[in-house]
């Protein structure tokens, strides 16, 4: 029987049926309004034991004697641990990648057993009834020390003078090289040439939920399930399964609630891989939950570099050349497993990555030292790539008496060169580096700010414009980690189930940390099944009831898992009409789901609801014809293989203020143009903007942790560590280019870091365009008004 | 237990005695005895106001006060609020706009806001600004919170 071929919208029928391009306010978000979120340290357990770590007070140290007898007699106290008890039942591990070539790491235990390398290290643990009787305790533990030489200088640290691990042979935790070769006549044949060493203080994420986890082990089944605030539930699963030899079908995690992540919690820490042992070795629910203290102590820090970076232009301004030199100091451990080699190998992967130059020169070591471990924190490596090509890209031009604008106009690869292979070997799909630009100089009317500029200098007011062009890493395939060996998935997958009252439950792999995963999961549901966005309930976090995936990373959400979330919904409706097709006795193709009814396609005439048509799968399947069986849920997967990333790409504008008695430096204004492919839902994609840009600001700014000569944090708290507030964030300007990715049929790329990738380059240069006319420079972030009245000659 | 000391308070409009240490914070009280952990702990050290209550109308850091400090006292938390709509205009205004991410900060923001809206309810964009200085969000950068304060307060949207 030949079916009639209908097309697949009659002229007149609504094409977008949906909710995707519209900014609906996410429904998860009234249980957080109301303080009825579940975050860990939310959830309450018979049983619950707590741990406290008793933590290094030295930055390398030898473990002499730990005198645990005070401590076991403190009230309430159930049993305290050193490192060697915890390794019988959890395994070292060691953070490198096959594809990072030369990578190299000692192994890490859970606790430290005989040596200490960074001050805040766990070297025993104990349990007890409360965390109060615990943290009592750690008071209590008696432990004689025999210090270490702690190296904490990058370059000390290169020299080898002193070596951390000895085994290793030195303290070069990884390096790379990049040469496409004629750098050096490049640079023989420039106009001109400049050149300059910036440095990145080494900041942190600040997550307002401490590190939370909460390991429940089941003696009876051989079972641990895992309520972690983290943003990679299988990756996790994974992990304890694998050192805490519990077979990986034994192992659930659950996220429910995460106060906040931005890359902080992706990774395997020591003390949180200590509490899953604990629980296991003690047969019941163990807690532990950083405080702030600790947090600043042995959360990841980020972006600690020092980078000499050379451009080479002609007279009218065509770049050449960059040839850079990167050294990035991690801490005493490659971070497991995602490897604490990738922010400066992106620094190599991303410098000079909006412009049209073909010789590039790179080189990267990566140093161990006695500080806390850094690894990703969100917009890895970018934030620096940005600010040392933006940064010595206006340095150019103002040698060459040239506007910054203009300067990248000349520069800035063709929209329509692509696809484009980059010197450092990165591929675009399709970029839109000049409409960005020209719709930012309008949006922040460019001119007639540089002419109010040029007035108020007149007037001895320094304001100053900085702008920011960037490419980001978004919607990662198996080659971020996968191919180096990480039990890391690019995949994610979602399953759409109808239920029996026609709503649709979405499970996808996919988490939530705020960002408006969920929601968009609705939005994307809601639109390729038919049916309004209420009738859609979206679960994630959870390995025992989601598909596998790779979770929330590397601005990967939304592409990926939503992608996923399009697909299943589209079979879902293929598979209600099949059902449909049978009760009503029409052909298939002459059905659609509208407004949650199954309608004739043509006429969108209502035919049954699907609340009908879900009473009659579950409960009178009878009245189905006997070879037709109903399949009401489905699952798909995706992953992006094409391209290793699916590059984005922005450009940022920032307005500044500076204060030349004070050095403060006041923030005006800052404007953002992004172009993420298909934008799902415009509010949320600005406020992922907006925050991006407030923790690029951080950096710029404020944000550095700070060491002691001895390698003792000093500034490990809130008070101390400052942050922006409310009083310092400008409004933030945000407006989209759509070049949707042709990879998926959804079309999006990433958008979580963007904000953070850029900021700190544009505010750098606006900061340094003010203070321009006085002859001076800064160079070392974050730019405070001590670096700044440095700078300017006001004080020594 | 040593150093506890008998107290009795309104909580959320309910009458609660309780024998509390001496040394445990408000908020600590308020999530661990009476499981009303809608207040969060960010930081312990009175800078991040996650963990903001009020105190007989004036909100406070639920980790810079005792419990036994409350004693007597009336103490009123989100969950509170909640029930009781007086921060429903608020809340709503922050869905809408997006207010929030993670939802961490966002009790002790709607109870700063709250505090605002009774105090100066003609609050100018900067005082708003001003206000919710002691209280911090790493998610959103705080514009939208800005936004929807100024939307309850003067009736924009």
């Amino acid at each position: 029987m030949g079916k009639a071929e209908l097309p697949l919208h009659a002229p007149g029928t609504r094409v977008d049926k949906g909710y995707i391009g519209q900014s609906v306010p996410r429904p998860n978000a009234k249980r957080l309004l109301q303080g009825r979120g579940a975050f860990v340290d939310d959830l309450r357990f018979p049983r619950l034991a707590h741990v406290a770590f008793f933590r290094s007070p030295h930055a390398h140290a030898r473990i002499k004697r730990l005198d645990f007898g005070n401590a076991l007699k403190s009230a309430g106290v159930i049993d305290v641990f050193d490192g060697r008890a915890v390794a019988e039942y959890c395994t070292p591990w060691v953070g490198v990648l096959a594809h990072l070539k030369g990578i190299k790491s000692p192994p890490q235990h859970a606790i430290a057993i005989e040596r200490a390398c960074w001050q805040g290290e766990a070297v025993a643990a104990v349990v007890a009834e409360s965390r109060t009787q615990a943290e009592d305790a750690v008071d209590l533990i008696d432990a004689d020390w025999e210090e270490l030489p702690a190296v904490l200088d990058m370059d000390e640290a290169l020299s080898g003078r002193c070596v951390i691990h000895p085994e290793l042979g030195d303290n070069i935790c990884f390096k790379r090289e990049h040469d496409t070769g004629g750098v050096d006549e490049a640079f023989a044949k420039a106009d001109l040439v400049v050149e300059e060493t910036y440095r990145f203080g080494r900041h942190t994420g600040v997550c307002l939920e401490g590190r939370s986890i909460l390991a429940d082990y089941n003696a009876a089944e051989h079972t641990l399930t895992v309520h972690h605030s983290t943003q990679a539930p299988h990756m996790m699963q994974d992990v304890f399964s694998r050192h805490l030899g519990i077979p990986e079908a034994n192992v659930r995690v659950i996220a429910r609630d995460v106060g906040g992540s931005f890359g902080i919690k992706v990774h395997v820490y020591p003390d949180e891989m200590a509490t899953a042992a604990l629980s296991v070795m003690l047969r019941r629910p163990v807690k532990f939950v950083a405080d702030r203290l600790e947090s600043f102590l042995t959360d990841i820090h980020a972006r600690e570099h020092k980078v000499t970076i050379r451009l080479a232009c002609s007279k009218d301004g065509e770049i050449l050349a960059f040839d850079l030199d990167d050294l990035s100091a991690i801490g005493p451990y490659s971070v497991y497993p995602r490897t604490s080699g990738i922010e400066g190998n992106q620094v190599v992967n991303l410098t000079g990555g909006p412009y049209k130059h073909q010789k590039y020169r790179a080189k990267l070591n990566v140093v161990f030292t006695n500080k806390n471990v850094t690894c990703q924190y969100r917009a890895v490596g970018h934030p620096i790539a940005v600010a040392l090509t933006e940064g010595i890209v206006d340095l150019a031009a103002q040698n060459l008496k040239m506007d910054p604008a203009e300067f990248r106009r000349r520069n800035l690869i063709p929209d329509d060169a692509y696809p484009y292979t980059f010197p450092s070997g990165v591929k675009f799909e399709k970029l839109s580096h000049h409409q960005c630009l020209d719709q930012l100089l309008g949006l922040m009317n460019y001119a007639s700010l540089r002419k109010e500029q040029a007035d108020l200098r007149g007037r001895n007011i320094f304001r100053g414009i900085g702008l920011a062009a960037m490419i980001e890493v978004t919607n990662p395939s198996p080659a971020f980690y996968g191919v180096g060996g990480a039990r890391i998935s690019a995949q994610d997958g979602a399953t759409l189930r109808l239920e029996p009252t026609g709503m649709v439950t979405v499970m996808c792999s996919v988490t939530e940390q705020g960002q408006g995963t969920e929601g968009i999961f609705a939005q994307i549901a809601a639109s390729a099944v038919g049916v309004s966005m209420d009738k859609v309930r979206v679960i994630t976090g959870d390995t025992g009831v989601t598909p596998y995936g790779g979770g929330t990373w590397a601005s990967r959400g939304a592409g990926i898992g939503g992608e996923a979330v399009l697909l299943a919904g589209r079979a879902l409706l293929s598979n209600i009409l099949d059902v449909a097709s049978k009760v009503l006795n029409l052909e298939k193709e002459t059905l659609d789901i509208e407004n949650n009814a199954i309608v004739d396609k043509l006429t969108q005439e209502k035919k049954m609801p699907l609340e009908e048509l879900g009473r009659i799968t579950y409960f009178r399947p009878d009245i189905l014809p006997l070879d037709f069986q109903a399949e009401l849920t489905v699952t798909r997967h995706y992953t992006p293989r094409e391209y290793a990333f699916t590059f984005t790409n922005g450009i940022q504008a920032s307005l500044v203020e500076v204060d030349t008695d004070t050095g403060f430096v006041k923030l005006l204004k800052h404007w953002c143009v992004e172009d993420s492919g298909t934008v799902i839902n415009p509010m949320l994609v600005d406020e992922q903007l907006r925050g991006g840009v407030a923790e690029g600001i951080g950096a710029a700014l404020y944000e550095e942790c700070l060491y002691s000569p001895e390698g003792q944090l000093l500034n490990g708290n809130m008070a101390d560590y400052v942050v922006p507030m409310s009083g310092e964030i400008p409004d933030i300007v945000c407006a989209h280019i759509e070049t949707p990715t042709r990879q998926s049929q959804l079309g999006a790329k990433g958008v979580g870091e963007a904000g953070t990738a850029g900021a700190p380059g544009a505010v750098m240069n606006a900061i340094n365009d003010a203070l321009a006319p006085l002859g001076a420079r800064v160079t070392a972030m974050p730019f405070t008004p001590e670096r700044i009245l440095r700078a300017l000659g006001r004080i020594a | 237990m040593e150093h506890a000391l008998d107290i009795t308070l309104t909580v959320n409009g309910t009458p609660v005695s309780r024998r509390v240490e001496a040394r445990q914070h408000l908020v600590d009280f308020l999530r661990e005895e009476l499981g009303l952990t809608g207040s969060h702990v960010g930081c312990e050290h009175g800078v991040c106001g996650a963990c903001t209550v009020r105190v007989d109308g004036e909100i406070v850091r639920g980790c810079l006060m005792l419990a036994v400090q409350a004693n007597g006292c009336k103490v009123d938390t989100i969950e509170g609020l909640s029930d009781s709509k007086e921060v429903g205009e608020l809340q709503r205004a922050f869905h809408e706009r997006n207010s929030l991410q993670c939802g961490f900060c966002t009790p002790g923001m709607l109870m700063a806001a709250r505090d605002l809206q009774l105090k100066n309810p003609a609050a100018s964009r900067e005082q708003i600004r001003a206000h919710l200085s002691g209280n911090y969000c790493r998610c959103t950068g705080y514009q939208a919170i800005v936004d929807a304060i100024e939307e309850v307060l003067h009736g924009k949207s």
